[in-house]
């Protein structure tokens, strides 16, 4: 027997359940300032997201993933000698972290996760085992047979 | 690490300046207890007498999609209004409701009800003929019961044909005292 999907729960719990993580994620990133625009910016974006969500699974690995995406922009935008540094070649124009969102796609949810954290967001499983709800090494694990799958498939994260 | 008030409150405002809200809701105090007072963009939609967030937003969220956030902004007209009204510095109140989850025999009834003057008493009979069913009765009490913005839609101005207050989902007590307030005569 499978087990239910959990439904999506109001907004309002899911704010309250995850703000103080997300913050936290946020404020070992970026200075006070910075990390409390992009916390706002977090929960406006899950906002406009959350009436086209499917079920309620994995909504902090989902919190924490727009989150990072935040982190990293306001980073490059907000690094005071980002111009004057010679601008890196981008193969195809996509951030390399959207490549592997993309690629990673058809994963089980939980690899998914793990692999898009570590991958495409650099993350320490310390931290992706808090967007899991898992332990450190479970987040590893599953970072690891995500990548395998995907090998395995023909990609080539 | 703690949101701050300021940080929270900021969050809250702007999603709701922004329209993002399928609900915004708060409890509001009242000299008749703590009250949930929820609307959308369209109006208010509930008052609850006995705030019970863990059931009561999972009922919003059903009702009108799970973008539902406390929000002061969005029910600050309606406090206020709520505030002069249990001062008896108000009898009718200038607020859109959104009545879209109520079923139509529901939503003509409650839109009668609506028509009852402040300090004045109806009789369910007598609503039940306004809307052209002169039999419902009991119908129209069922509609009362489950008025989804009592206070605002008075249904305690209702009551039975010999004059006995029947009922009230905020209770007994409390629908004679706000007759009293409105000084209906009881």
């Amino acid at each position: 027997m499978m087990d239910a999907v959990p439904a999506i729960p109001p907004f309002e719990r899911f704010y309250v359940e995850q703000s103080d993580v997300v913050l936290g994620f946020l404020r070992k990133r970026l200075p006070r300032d910075a990390a409390e625009d992009a916390f706002q910016e977090t929960f406006l974006r899950a906002l406009r997201a959350y009436d086209r969500l499917e079920h309620g699974e994995h909504l902090r690995a989902w919190v924490l993933t727009i989150a990072a995406r935040i982190a990293i922009d306001t980073g490059r935008r907000t690094r005071p000698t980002a111009h004057e540094l010679p601008e890196l070649p981008v193969v195809d124009g996509r951030p390399a972290y959207a490549e592997i969102e993309h690629l990673a796609g058809a994963l089980p949810p939980t690899e998914r996760a793990a692999v898009v954290l570590r991958y495409a967001y650099d993350l320490a499983y310390d931290d992706i085992a808090t967007a899991l709800g898992s332990s450190p090494e479970a987040a590893r694990q599953a970072a690891s047979s995500g990548i395998r799958r995907l090998r395995s498939k023909g990609g080539t994260p | 690490m703690t949101v701050t008030t300021e940080l929270d409150q900021r969050f809250r405002d702007a999603a709701a300046a922004e329209g993002l809200l399928d609900v915004g809701f708060d409890v509001v105090d009242s000299p008749i207890g703590p009250l949930l007072v929820a609307a959308t963009g369209r109006g208010l939609c509930r008052v609850w007498f006995r705030p019970d967030p863990e059931q009561q937003l999972d009922s919003l969220a059903r009702t009108f999609g799970p973008r539902v956030l406390r929000s002061h902004a969005t029910v600050e007209d309606a406090e206020r209004q709520l505030d002069e009204y249990f001062d008896g510095r108000r009898e009718s109140f200038e607020l859109d409701v959104d009545l879209r989850a109520t079923a139509p025999f529901a939503r003509q009834v409650l839109g009668e009800l609506a028509l009852v003057p402040y300090g004045q008493t109806t009789t369910y009979g007598t609503l039940a003929a306004r809307v052209g069913a002169p039999r419902a009765a009991r119908a129209v009490g069922t509609v009362m019961n489950r008025n989804p913005i009592p206070i605002v839609l008075p249904c305690h101005r209702v009551v039975g044909a010999n004059g006995s207050l029947t009922g009230y989902a905020g209770g007994l007590d409390l629908k004679e005292r706000l007759l009293r307030l409105e000084g209906a005569m009881l």
